[in-house]
């Protein structure tokens, strides 16, 4: 009996979203009276017995270069081989880009009742019961779960990362690994960039900012605050940004500690995506713009004017 | 060439999400539903698109749920495809729709498979998972385009804080999001076209459910904004900062 945490193989470091995943499984396992051990496929560059620092005892290995490549049918095998011989009753992994292409299949594999997006710790007072967004971060759900096995993937920045002072083992699992299907032919990074769903601070701008060449500013802003950049829907439709910063109902969902909205009116599924948020900015220069309706703090005012003034304080502020 | 792809309803984006029988059921009273944007925009536009690059492609639309679901799918042959397939099911989880599907597609031997990134409800991003291991198909999850030649696929997916691309035989389930196609609009000839075509309604293999709504609840108001002036960023930024820690 385990709880058995997916850590995403990044290759040279651990991701924020497994750092959250490893603490969050290590808080289950407590709750369940169980060891909490992660697993990760393919080779890394890094030490993983410093893993044990988010409370992970033991962390099995699979080590296979084919695996530094993630697909699917491969992936959702070996794990299922892992799951078994540690008798794993729950496992978890992050919503994020890789959980939700292996967590769904896993969760067919094992029959195993799947809460993805889950926002908070699993309540286990009466049977297995997960908080998770619905309806776009409208509302939350809370699920249910009927099977001897569960899996829950959690949403990225939904729970807070805990670090202590322990080491983990690292065990080597020799696992039969199936030839990929799929071949990957090249890989694109944005690198030293902040991924959008796992940025504390989000700078995100809309129509208001009139056309992508005046798009310097919000970066600068973005730049001084550590933050990721975002977009409205009409602003990655027309191009002015890429489609991977478009945030709302059809875009990403985030869930940051400050968002920062520039010139967005704040229609129902920009706010959607992003209402979860847990402090929110709003610069707008219409007083009736809707945004504000969910806003902590708000500038009624010309973005063009007030958001090199904002660069400007937060620089001095940080001296 | 076989395409499955996956049709869900979703209530509107405009719709007013509220809960009736004590927060355990949504409450449909008053909304309009569409189909599931991921579904139409992406998956069911590039389907259409695949048929128009390759005329003696076959597309058929599946959609698991009860008659009301009806007008949704009638919506989606309309854009194109040349017949639908409705379960004749309601369920919310995931596993046992998925099921449902996963038979379909192994009666119909789809040589291709698409479905949304996610439904705009339930944000599960399961099913396309789900029928892939039930299938046994390879799974290309959040792809963002997907071109065909011959029975290789080449995808481009995204990946954490990039984008891959990739190569597969068919057959294959794709999960579909933006950059895969424009939105389409139904025309007049399409909408007359789609009364006309199969609608078939079967009933739903026995499956199991895995997962269960217990209750819905709603996030916490906001407790109001607090405006600043606009000759005074500064005084955001120290709010910010000493108020909200946020900086
Ligand atoms: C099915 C569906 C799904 C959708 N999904 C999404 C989604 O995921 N994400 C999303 O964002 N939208 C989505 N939309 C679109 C949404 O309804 C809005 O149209 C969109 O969010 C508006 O973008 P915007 O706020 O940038 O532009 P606008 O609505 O045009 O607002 C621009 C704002 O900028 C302000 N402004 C103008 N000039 C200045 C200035 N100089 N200084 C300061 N402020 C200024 C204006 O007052 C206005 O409030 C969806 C729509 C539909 C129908």
């Amino acid at each position: 009996m385990s709880v058995l945490i997916f850590i995403d193989n990044a290759g040279d470091h651990i991701r924020k979203a497994s750092q959250e995943v490893l603490s969050y499984g290590a808080k289950v396992a407590e709750q369940l009276g169980t060891t909490a051990e992660g697993i990760i496929l393919g080779t890394v560059t890094y030490d993983l017995t410093t893993l044990g620092k988010y409370g992970v005892k033991k962390i099995h290995q699979v080590k296979d270069e084919s695996l530094n490549q993630l697909d699917t049918q491969v992936y959702t095998k070996v794990i299922a081989q892992v799951a078994e011989a540690t008798g794993a009753q729950v496992l978890i992994f992050s919503n994020n880009v890789d959980g939700k292409a292996i967590a769904p299949r896993l969760s067919a594999r094992l029959k195993a009742g799947l809460v993805s997006g889950a926002v908070a710790l699993p309540d286990t007072t009466e049977g297995f019961v997960v908080r998770k967004n619905v309806f776009s971060g409208k509302a939350f759900a809370d699920i249910a779960v009927n099977t001897a096995i569960k899996i829950v993937s959690l949403s990225p920045n939904a729970y807070k990362i805990v670090t202590g002072d322990g080491t983990a083992e690292v065990v080597n699992f020799n696992a039969t690994v199936e030839t990929s299907k799929i071949k990957v032919t090249s890989v694109t990074k944005a690198s030293g960039e902040i991924l959008l769903t796992e940025a504390e601070i989000v700078v995100s701008a809309g129509r208001g900012l009139k056309g992508p060449e005046n798009w310097g500013m919000v970066e600068e802003l973005a730049k001084v605050l550590h933050a990721a950049t975002a977009c409205s829907r009409p602003v990655a439709d027309a191009h002015w940004r890429p489609h991977n910063e478009h945030v709302g109902q059809t875009g990403y969902a985030i869930a940051p500690n400050l968002y920062i909205a520039i010139g967005i009116s704040g229609a129902i599924q920009h706010l959607a995506g992003v209402n979860r948020s847990k402090v929110i900015v709003v610069i707008n220069k219409d007083p009736e713009a809707p945004f504000f309706k969910a806003a902590d703090y708000g500038i009624v005012g010309d973005a063009f004017e007030i958001i090199p003034k904002f660069t400007a304080a937060i620089t001095k502020m940080k001296g | 060439m076989k395409i499955l792809v996956c049709i869900s309803k979703t209530p509107d984006t405009t719709a007013k999400i509220a809960f009736t029988d004590n927060n355990t059921k949504f409450d449909v009273n008053g909304v309009q539903w569409i189909i599931n944007p991921y579904d139409e925009w992406y998956a069911l536009v590039r389907a259409i698109e695949l048929k128009e690059a390759d005329a003696s492609t076959v597309i058929h639309l599946i959609t698991v749920g009860g008659p009301d679901a009806d007008p949704i799918i009638r919506k989606a042959l309309a854009l194109g495809g040349d017949e639908a397939i409705r379960v004749n099911a309601e369920s919310s989880d995931s596993y046992f729709i998925a099921m449902q599907i996963a038979a379909i597609v192994k009666q119909g031997a789809y040589d291709l498979v698409l479905a949304g990134k996610e439904t705009i409800d339930y944000n599960g991003s399961s099913i396309g998972g789900m029928i892939s291991e039930l299938s046994d198909y390879p799974y290309v999850a959040l792809a963002t385009k997907f071109e065909l030649a011959g029975t290789k696929a080449t995808i481009t997916r995204e990946i954490e804080g990039g984008e891959e691309v990739c190569e597969a035989a068919l057959p294959l389930t794709v999960s579909c999001q933006k950059g895969m196609a424009e939105a389409r609009i139904p025309n007049m000839r399409g909408i007359m076209a789609a009364r006309t075509k199969p609608l078939k309604v079967v009933e739903p293999i026995t499956a199991d459910t895995l997962t269960r709504v217990a209750g819905f609840v709603l996030p916490p108001a906001k407790a109001g904004v607090k405006l600043v002036p606009a000759d005074n960023v500064e005084e955001l930024v120290r709010l910010l900062h000493e108020e909200a820690k946020a900086i």
